[in-house]
């Protein structure tokens, strides 16, 4: 019998820690598959970061480093510095790459660094329990937005891959979702265009892939699908917003 | 080589380019800016990787990833940018990669001021961690214990810590460079290193979070119960001068040790006076106290801050048997030989 599908070679086969309906696995597997289907599986080091993300660098068969919050994409220059041959990728949440890492994201994208990083946006704090983000939308309740976010409070969210097209290091960037399977398949296809980015050399790549956190959203599984379709694409509209020749 | 006038920064980047420095990442601060400068200038031109970082924190990451992929690297800072870089630096500590940190110390807290200081001495990260941390005294001895570094960083797979106060780093003198210290040998080899899993034996893919086998206790436990007691052993650095039969034996590092050479000399035939120079802050000389003889009444704690700061072990080495007393300032009335040799002349007479 011929095999249509199964667990990307990339993985290393330790079962998932995300929670229930969290898409973080389903990204964590695109970016398997990519690296698959490049043969880079040997060449790669993956840089996990703090938070649910982080966990990526206990699932990947590559070389691996975990790294402090916010800090991947210096860590992740340190390597490629290093390592100019080898293909580096950062893997951050929100928190990590657009609240606490935004000086470290913004210069490795100045500098050019040839670095491709997958930034997921779930619109909150996972691990620490559902805290508010800066890409938590207006009115959407956290556990410190306990009565919505409040725009004239703490000002609305941040769209990372507008900020970071400004920047002419920037070579590709781009914004998936994972919410239907359609998106997944463009998802995949942005990823691995991004990790082609660093392999020519052409500079520094990021796909923003809008995730899933039914866990501290309080919904279901497909009801927090249902939410990146009605809320999260609509103020983070998908597309590409720079590519490379 | 004959010796060469350098300035003190300088100095140490010269050194760590010849210890087999790959790459440095740094930012600007004063009283240290002269060493990325200097990295800036020669390393591109002899093979290695110079990048300035955007923050001394992006500095310190970068270097924890350079580490990680089995380079030779190096940062440098002050005060307010030490204060950035020790989440890394105690991170690096846990995951157990090397690296080179060169501290030249100016007058805090915070932004503080440019003049020169011994201010951080107890300057750490969270988690009880600790790293050998060197203290020159002149530039011949800075270019050496930071050649030297490297190859301490690499044997136990720790940092090192140079901390040169302000003084060492801006001051020019002569530096030997073929007195450096031997090379080790039989350094392990840097089987972690990131290259790809490719690049490894059996394609075995490394996780670099912490060393192999070991969970997160296991390696803070390994670490504070076995390595460093065994650095302990190894590495403790001190100068000892005359405490056998000293009446005052003076305990001062730096800047601070170096004025106190000038006093001894001047009160030749008043008081008989002993040093004893930590040349590593950590491991801490704590054994070298035991070799002050029965004549002694006093020690005298010269630093370049206010209130003192290494005074705090000199008491615990002291164990109650002398009293110690502090001499100096980093702001209006800065140490100077002079203010050194009334403290102890005031002590002395306090103790007829």
């Amino acid at each position: 019998m011929a095999i249509v599908y199964e667990r990307p070679k990339s993985l290393n086969g330790a079962p998932f820690t995300y929670c229930p309906g969290c898409t973080h696995g389903i990204i964590t597997q695109q970016v398997a598959a990519a690296i698959d289907e490049l043969g880079i599986v040997d060449d790669t080091i993956c840089v996990g970061c703090v938070g649910c993300g982080g966990y990526i660098a206990w699932f990947m068969d590559t070389d691996a480093i975990y790294s402090l919050h916010g800090r991947a994409p210096a860590n992740a220059t340190g390597i490629k510095r290093m390592n100019p041959d080898k293909v580096v990728f950062t893997y951050q949440g929100d928190g990590d790459l657009a609240s606490i890492g935004t000086a470290e994201i913004v210069q490795a994208a100045h500098r050019g660094e040839k670095i491709t990083t997958i930034f997921v946006n779930n619109a909150t704090y996972g691990m620490t329990g559902g805290q508010m983000a800066p890409t938590t939308l207006v009115g959407q309740k956290t556990t410190t937005s306990p009565y919505g976010r409040d725009a004239a409070h703490c000002g609305k969210p941040i769209r990372m891959c507008e900020l970071l097209s400004t920047i002419d290091g920037a070579a590709f960037i781009q914004r998936v979702a994972v919410n239907t399977p359609g998106n997944v398949r463009k998802a995949r296809a942005a990823i691995k265009r991004a990790f082609q980015c660093q392999i020519e050399g052409k500079g520094f790549a990021l796909v923003e892939v809008l995730s899933a956190c039914p866990t501290n959203w309080g919904k279901t599984p497909a009801a927090a699908l249902d939410w990146i379709a009605s809320d999260m694409i609509p103020y983070y509209p998908l597309g590409n917003f720079k590519d490379f020749q | 080589m004959a010796k060469v006038l350098m300035k003190g920064n300088e100095a140490m980047a010269e050194a760590a380019i010849q210890a087999g420095c790959q790459a440095f990442f740094g930012y600007p601060i004063t009283p240290q800016s002269e060493i990325p400068e200097y990295f800036a200038r020669e390393l591109p031109k002899r093979g290695g990787l110079f990048l300035q970082a955007e923050s001394e924190l992006a500095a310190m990451n970068m270097v924890m990833g350079a580490s990680a992929s089995g380079a030779r690297v190096m940062t440098s800072t002050s005060g307010p940018g030490y204060c950035l870089k020790l989440e890394t630096l105690a991170a690096m500590t846990l995951t157990r990669l090397p690296a080179v940190v060169v501290v030249v110390m100016r007058s805090g807290p915070a932004f503080g001021t440019m003049k020169a200081a011994q201010e951080d001495y107890r300057m750490n990260g969270n988690g009880g961690y600790k790293v050998v941390t060197f203290a020159p005294s002149n530039l011949q001895e800075a270019a050496e214990m930071v050649y030297e570094a490297f190859d301490i960083a690499d044997q136990y797979r720790n940092p090192v810590v140079v901390m040169a106060d302000g003084m060492i780093g801006q001051m020019m003198e002569g530096v030997d460079y073929d007195k450096m210290p031997p090379k080790r040998t039989a350094l392990p080899p840097k089987t972690w290193a990131l290259h790809g899993r490719g690049a490894r034996a059996g394609k075995k893919p490394q996780l670099l979070f912490l060393p192999d086998g070991m969970g997160h206790y296991g390696a803070k436990h390994y670490c504070e119960t076995q390595l460093y007691p065994e650095i302990i052993r190894n590495e403790t650095r001190v100068e000892i001068t005359d405490v056998e039969d000293a009446d005052i034996v003076l305990a001062a590092y730096g800047t601070a040790a170096r004025m106190c050479k000038n006093v001894i000399r001047e009160l030749q035939g008043t008081v008989r006076l002993g040093m004893i120079r930590p040349k590593t802050l950590w491991p801490f000389p704590y054994e070298a106290f035991e070799q002050i003889g029965p004549k002694c009444k006093a020690i005298v704690v010269p630093e370049i801050n206010i209130i003192g700061q290494m005074i705090d072990d000199v008491r615990i080495a002291s164990a109650g048997r002398w009293p110690a007393h502090h001499v100096g300032d980093s702001q209006n009335d800065f140490l100077t030989p002079n203010r050194i040799r009334d403290k102890v002349l005031a002590v002395w007479e306090g103790l007829q």
